[in-house]
């Protein structure tokens, strides 16, 4: 659409801008306050320049709960987006099917995420749960709460239970605004499956899928409440994310420089990650 | 092949509905049934988890003061995300680009870096431990969602339309309530759903900014189940009436839900 160019627009931004920056620009500017100086209390402060960032980008801690986020979301999003497609891909098109596969899949996705997460450790419990209960029935050694490979398996199958659907409501989306000529068109040339889904269904659902990655990264990049409530970051350390270990760090032990310089670093890790799709998606509408 | 098909959206349903069943299942045991026996139903089926939470005033406030700050916070960010958003579809001006990345770049700040922050900064103005400030707190997430959906609805509404209310002798208010409002109803609606969903869902913002008057009905939870051993019947039965208000929300925007995503803004 062409836009014609009026500054008075801005009035209209105004109640947004402000709330927002109530909300973002007062707050950051705490943190970047505290990132910079050593504080005694009773607002005593002392600068400290870029100690508490050297501090934080060279700790070891630091290096584990960012590596442990990485694979985390690494391995969600190769797991929740060809199967939130595939199972676009088979939902019903029409019918009573059709509504009921949207209400049921989207109920994960409005529980609050403690309850996901105290969910799940009644779910998960060895000897109660019935997930706990039927693999140790089942003969494998399960426990999630002592053993770490257990714990990242309980993790990861709760975020793909939690968020899946929206990959699938997206996907859902995109599959159902392709005009049916396309198929016809693809069935008058003998295409088989795959050919129509490559070459048909994928670049059409290309704008939802590069949302839905966007979307999932963000997410699960901040994940904190439902494994907090799961495992407490344990067993030791082994399900620490980012946010948990930065809460630790801040609220726990009262470190709010070091706290305050690692919050800084890890919201420009997600800005830049950010950053680089908001781009693509800008650059994806552009050609459409 | 092609027979087959219903069984991934079948299976998938049915590994959703796992975990909420043995909730639900839980829900109506007593907690001695729960640790000291496993049975896929209960055995001794009991609805004093749910008398217990509807008459014990520190648990059912619990959900008020959840479906307060929630209702609160969605509109407020309607509000203000309507004239915003109508301003990013339809016109240029300063910075407009850039308002809109530092927008959403809010809808990625991890809650966990603010939550201190918010804590001193509410405290300083007196409005911790009350519902506005979670309101409040929760637009900073909500608002830029708010305006990125209405924006993509907004610009599906041809231009036409306004120049020729305009054309007809419609002040500009006229226009937007009587015409412009109604026309993108449907937006405005999965704009709510998804206010109220991220609302509703959020607790660590929640948590850290409310002691007693304004606790959400998750906070009562986590604590109950620290102060008070663990009473697992009871955090069962709350966690399945929490499920409860998404279930209703859902169950009115389903039509628009597909059509919401399609406009390829979540």
């Amino acid at each position: 659409m062409n836009k014609t160019i009026n500054q008075k627009a801005w009035f209209f931004v105004i109640p947004v801008f402000i709330l927002v920056a109530f909300n973002a620009a007062i707050p950051l500017m705490t943190v970047v306050n505290y990132s910079f100086q050593e504080t005694f209390g009773n607002n005593v402060f002392a600068w400290e320049g870029t100690r508490w960032f050297k501090q934080i980008l060279l700790s070891e801690r630091f290096h584990a709960a960012l590596g442990r986020q990485i694979a985390f979301t690494f391995i969600i999003l190769l797991i929740q987006i060809p199967l939130g497609i595939g199972i676009a891909l088979t939902m019903p098109k029409k019918g009573w099917g059709v509504p009921v596969c949207l209400i049921l899949m989207s109920m994960p996705l409005l529980i609050p995420w403690n309850v996901v997460g105290a969910m799940w450790n009644i779910f998960a419990l060895p000897d109660i749960g019935f997930l706990g209960h039927s693999l140790n029935g089942m003969g494998f050694d399960y426990n999630f709460t002592q053993q770490p490979g257990d714990a990242w398996f309980t993790t990861i199958l709760m975020d793909v239970w939690h968020w899946t659907s929206l990959v699938v409501l997206l996907s859902y989306a995109g599959l159902n605004s392709i005009q049916p000529a396309y198929y016809q068109a693809a069935e008058i040339d003998g295409a088989s499956r795959w050919a129509i889904f490559r070459y048909i269904e994928l670049p059409k659902m290309k704008k939802v899928l590069t949302l839905a990655i966007l979307l999932r990264f963000m997410d699960s990049f901040m994940i904190y409440t439902e494994p907090f409530v799961l495992t407490g970051g344990g067993p030791g350390n082994t399900t620490a994310f980012l946010s948990i270990d930065l809460v630790k760090m801040a609220l726990g032990q009262f470190d709010l420089g070091p706290a305050a310089a690692m919050s800084l670093i890890y919201f420009f890790i997600v800005l830049l990650v950010c950053w680089v799709f908001y781009n693509l998606m800008m650059k994806n509408e552009a050609q459409s | 092949m092609k027979k087959y098909k219903w069984l991934v959206p079948t299976l998938y349903i049915i590994f959703l509905m796992l975990p909420i069943y043995w909730l639900i299942n839980m829900s109506f045991k007593t907690t001695t049934e729960i640790i000291n026996t496993y049975s896929l139903w209960p055995q001794k089926f009991t609805t004093e988890n749910y008398v217990k939470i509807f008459t014990d005033s520190t648990w059912y406030m619990g959900y008020v003061n959840s479906i307060t700050y929630t209702v609160f916070n969605t509109v407020i960010s309607v509000a203000a995300a309507l004239p915003a958003a109508y301003a990013f579809s339809r016109y240029k001006f300063l910075g407009d680009k850039h308002l809109f990345f530092w927008l959403l770049t809010n809808r990625m700040a991890p809650p966990a870096v603010f939550a201190l922050p918010f804590f001193q900064f509410y405290s300083s103005v007196n409005l911790f431990d009350t519902h506005i400030a979670v309101a409040l707190s929760h637009c900073l997430f909500n608002i830029p969602l708010a305006v990125w959906i209405l924006e993509g609805f907004m610009s599906a509404v041809p231009k036409e339309l306004d120049e020729t209310a305009y054309v007809d002798g419609y002040s500009f208010g006229r226009f937007f309530f009587k015409i412009f409002v109604p026309t993108i109803a449907a937006g405005i609606g999965i704009t709510m759903f998804f206010c109220f969903m991220f609302s509703w869902v959020e607790l660590l913002l929640a948590k850290t900014l409310t002691a007693t008057e304004a606790k959400p009905i998750a906070a009562t939870m986590t604590r109950t189940a620290s102060t008070s051993g663990y009473e697992l019947g009871l955090l069962a039965a709350a966690g399945t009436l929490t499920i409860i208000p998404g279930a209703i929300v859902i169950y009115f925007v389903k039509d628009y839900i597909a059509k919401g995503f399609a406009m390829g803004r979540v």
